[in-house]
């Protein structure tokens, strides 16, 4: 950390400035996007979760009018190349569109093209599918064992990625510890689910072989993937970032939906329009998220210090690969928490089924390890009867052991996590709450205070990739900024990428503000399209206010040198001896004065006054590095993973009423350390919004299959999305622990709440059960599920 | 077939289907695209308009039902290009929003519960946004943006009727 300590801007509540647009209705979402001549998609799904498909016949759809094309698998995979596997699994091939065989219920068949939306849902419904219907396996387990159906025969069988990695002495600390525990949760298949569905508008130009994409997109590398697929030279996709993204937390990837539009558009050399409806897109829309199950064994001593760990991740990523295991893999890089645990045997297992391909959500497999971890925090209170937080305390790293090394070889940047603690206790009157449960079960409710604290990774780079694909080399993950300051004296800064609610134009016009000391209001952000844009990759991994942050700090602070240098050249002294202050540059110790002005005049009109060598004009670039990613894991697979680590520790009381099993919020408070915040309204905004993430995917989200494979939360009726009825008033207490590894101390919050939210929902419920001696250990805790499990254990009783 | 419509204060002749519905209609034929569609089932309210100044759902109403009714779309709330409503205004204030999807109907639902409850209590507001889904916020600024509407609002000397189209 370089910068001052107390900041001008940086920290200050300020507004975010891409609000205004949208309080008017006047983003530009992909669903905007109008083109002359545009046609539509509608996607023909599969009513089988596997089946090989025996014929299509597209008659009675051609027939229909306004209908264009009906394009099916075999025509495109002819045409295009497979979508890219995360792992080294080439038997694994997915295509846009079914080739040959289905492998979930609603995987796209065909595709439809007409003038009009309603046209081609028309005639989609008149495509005729003859299948052969064939086995198929929906449960992970089941999928795991060495004879079920494979859901790719030419892969043999439903394994992906089984690896086991040990890391540190887990059976002398196994042996030395005089307890353990083992359990079982397991993470219901959740999911982002933003409110606007994925949607892409592509258009191609035969005269200037330019495909240009209009996209809600958030995907690394997504110009380039479109690009390989369609067999285009990377320079002949456009894909404009300026777009608003009306929500993704991850999910928005859209890769298969865009090079399908790409191989319309040039077929039929027409604009294409391909925005999902909700249908499509919880059924088939690359949406889902991880579907796992842990098994986990903890080794622990009579005082409640944890020694080892040994955990199994089963993951059910769907009929297809993509990305979705590598989420298993970024977990490594705080695979112990918050907490000094000394070993850990953590085993990965991928496995396909037949149910929709899963993808990256929010926390990219974090919020469900944090569960896992949280509960056997729990769990060894429990055993040893001692006070859950207690138990905590005695765990936690403690703040003058950082930067720590942890057993799977990621280094923690910063923490007090005691200190989060006792502010949270303080501000909630933890004794006072204790009360107020007494006092709720006196009155016949059923109360629990629910605890966690965990970590929010951040910064983002990719190690999780050479970590379990021995082929990928990947330890670039960059992003870049470009300043350009006009000859009227106005900066205009560049960011390379589509935001989804982030306020990244906030970010980089207060970071460069800071740096250069000007009003941020002043400072216009472009997005540049992916030809003119500089190297980056997508804001994944809470990584913007780090890397974006730093780029344009350093772009910044290029710009500034810069000044320094022309103003030391006229005054005839050392770059040491000027003071910059307000964009005005004063020489210590003399006459000299210029101001900002009569600097942009000398870089843009006296190429005469300027020092030998020096460029004209005002401009730099940065193109940054993800801090601490300088090493490709070891073949023991240790790993830096992200370079900065946010805490969160959340306090929850729930009441529920016996009779109903609904869970009701009494209190909901959260400590939040983010390191340096850039801009508090931004970070209060994620970390309420992923409190609401994850009290949906704790107690109302699922994608769930009936035992036919027909996937049966098909709308916003049966998939429940928390509403302000069910979200309860969140306090947030704030503690600041710069990060050492960022130029302003920040770190990432952009998953913050989430990954802590769930865990903490499912203690507090199971504090309240914790008098009928049940214990809900799958999520979502539904209401259903719930009243059952009270009333069977009253019943019992 | 012809409908006739009364969009923001304006007359507007439009040729639809008759199963087209209303949010189509604006998006479509209109081209007021500040109304969003979310699920079109009628659970999200993205697609949240009013009509004669109560919040409607636009993509469970067709095009022909809203014949002859005052409707009123997000582009009319600003009072003049580039200047807020109080409301707008509020919800910059406590970045009641991150994306921007939901927010369009957000702002509308509120501005009508401001001018039926001028001085909401929590529950209020919570209740009458209850009815939308916002994905990115958490609802905690939204609530924080309509009840500092409501206080400005009070403090203002504007005419209560902050809707345009709206009978007095
Ligand atoms: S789009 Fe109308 S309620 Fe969702
Ligand atoms: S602001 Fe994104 S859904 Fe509400």
């Amino acid at each position: 950390m370089s910068a001052p300590v107390h900041f001008k801007f940086v920290e200050t509540p300020r507004r975010v400035r891409e609000d205004r647009r949208f309080v008017a209705g006047r983003g530009r979402f992909v669903a905007d996007v109008r083109l002359p001549g545009m046609v539509h998609v509608a996607l023909v799904p599969s009513q089988h979760p596997a089946a090989r498909i025996i014929e299509i016949d597209a008659a009675a759809a051609l027939a229909m009018p306004g209908v264009h094309a009906v394009v099916a698998g075999a025509e495109l995979a002819a045409a295009v190349d497979p979508m890219m596997n995360g792992l080294d699994t080439p038997n694994v091939r997915r295509f846009p569109l079914a080739v040959g065989q289905v492998r979930y219920n609603g995987e796209w068949i065909a595709a439809v093209v007409a003038d009009s939306r309603a046209q081609a849902e028309d005639a989609a419904e008149l495509v005729e599918a003859s299948y052969e219907a064939l086995p198929f396996v929906l449960d992970a387990e089941a999928a795991l064992k060495p004879d079920s159906v494979p859901v790719h025969p030419d892969h043999g069988s439903n394994v992906l990625l089984d690896r086991t990695f040990v890391w540190g002495d887990v059976a002398q600390h196994f042996a030395q510890s005089p307890h353990q525990i083992a359990f079982r949760v397991t993470w219901g298949r959740n999911s982002t689910v933003p409110v606007e569905t994925f949607g892409v508008v592509v258009a191609w130009d035969p005269w200037n072989e330019i495909l240009d994409v209009w996209a809600s997109i958030q995907m690394p590398k997504y110009a380039d993937q479109i690009a390989r697929a369609l067999r285009l030279p990377a320079n002949a996709v456009r894909v404009h970032y300026d777009v608003d993204v009306g929500g993704s937390y991850g999910v928005k990837r859209g890769i298969k939906h865009t090079v399908l539009a790409g191989y319309l558009a040039r077929r039929l050399n027409r604009p294409v329009r391909l925005i999902e409806d909700r249908l499509e897109n919880m059924r088939a829309g690359d949406a889902h998220g991880p579907d796992r199950i842990f098994d986990v064994t903890v080794a622990f001593d009579s005082d409640g210090i944890i020694n080892s760990m040994k955990m199994r991740a089963l993951d059910n990523v769907g009929a297809y690969a993509g990305r979705a295991p590598f989420q298993l893999g970024k977990p490594v890089g705080a695979i112990v928490g918050p907490y000094r645990i000394k070993s850990v045997e953590y085993r990965a297992v991928s496995v396909t089924s037949n149910k929709a391909a899963q993808e990256a959500v929010r926390g990219f497999g974090q919020a469900p390890t944090n569960y896992a971890i949280e509960t056997a925090i729990d769990r060894v209170a429990a055993a040893l009867g001692l006070e859950r937080i207690e138990v905590r305390r005695r765990n936690f790293i403690r703040k003058d052991e950082f930067p720590y090394l942890i057993p799977s070889g990621t280094r923690y940047d910063s923490g007090d996590y005691h200190t989060v603690v006792d502010k949270v206790l303080a501000h909630v009157d933890w004794p006072a709450l204790q009360q107020q449960r007494e006092q709720l079960r006196a009155q016949g409710l059923l109360a629990g205070i629910g605890i966690s604290a965990c970590l929010e990774p951040s910064g983002g780079n990719s190690s999780f990739e050479p970590l379990l694909n021995p082929k990928n080399t990947t330890s670039t993950w960059m992003e870049s900024c470009r300043i350009n300051v006009d000859a009227l004296g106005y900066v205009t800064a560049t960011i390379h990428t589509t935001s989804s609610g982030q306020g990244h134009e906030t970010l980089a016009a207060t970071v460069i503000g800071e740096v250069l000391q000007i009003d941020p209001d002043r400072i216009r952000i472009v997005r540049p399209d992916s030809l003119a844009s500089l190297p980056g990759n997508s804001p994944v991994g809470s990584r913007m206010a780090i890397m974006l942050g730093g780029a344009a700090f350093h772009a910044a602070d290029k710009l500034k040198r810069k000044l320094i240098r022309i103003a030391a050249h006229q005054f005839g002294c050392a770059e040491a001896d000027v003071d910059y202050a307000t964009g005005g540059i004063k020489q210590r110790g003399g006459p000299g004065q210029l101001s900002w002005i009569d600097l942009v005049t000398i870089a843009h009109r006296n190429f005469h006054l300027l020092p030998a060598e020096m460029e004209p004009g005002l401009e730099t670039t940065h193109v940054m590095q993800v801090p601490t990613g300088e090493a490709l894991p070891t073949p023991d697979g240790r790993v830096q993973m992200y370079p900065c680590h946010s805490f969160e520790f959340h306090v929850v009381l729930v009441a529920i009423d016996p009779d109903l099993g609904k869970p009701e919020f009494r209190r909901y408070v959260i400590g939040h350390d983010c390191g340096t915040v850039i801009n508090p309204a931004i970070v209060k905004g994620m970390t309420l919004g992923g409190i609401a993430h994850g009290i949906g995917a704790a107690l109302l989200e699922e994608f769930v299959y009936d035992d036919q494979g027909q996937m049966i939360s098909q709308s916003f009726m049966d998939y429940v999305l928390p509403s302000a009825h069910e979200i309860p008033e969140v306090e947030i207490v704030h503690h600041c622990t710069p990060s050492p590894f960022t130029v302003l101390g920040q770190k990432g919050s952009g998953e913050s709440g989430y990954l802590g939210a769930p865990a903490a929902v499912a203690s507090a419920i199971n504090d309240a059960l914790a008098p009928l001696g049940i214990v809900m250990s799958k999520l979502p805790i539904r209401i259903p599920e719930l009243s059952d499990a009270i009333a069977a254990a009253r019943a019992s009783k | 077939m012809k409908v006739e419509l009364n969009v923001n204060n304006a007359r507007a002749s439009v040729e639809v289907e008759p199963r087209t519905t209303l949010v189509d209609c604006l998006r479509d034929n209109l081209g007021l695209t500040g109304t969003h569609t979310g699920c079109e089932h009628g659970i999200c309210g993205a697609c949240t308009v009013l009509l004669e100044g109560e919040p409607v759902r636009a993509c469970l109403m067709l095009a022909v039902q809203a014949d002859g009714y005052a409707i009123t779309t997000i582009e009319a709330v600003a009072p003049a290009p580039g200047e807020l409503s109080i409301v707008q205004d509020a919800f910059c204030e406590t970045h009641g929003l991150q994306c921007g999807f939901c927010t369009p109907g957000m702002v509308l639902t509120a501005e009508a519960l401001l001018r039926r409850i001028p001085d909401p209590t929590r529950a209020d507001i919570v209740s009458a946004i209850s009815a939308n889904i916002c994905r990115c916020t958490g609802y905690g600024q939204i609530v924080e943006a309509i009840a500092l509407a409501a206080k400005r609002l009070a403090g203002s000397n504007l005419p209560r009727q902050v809707v345009p189209g709206e009978p007095a």
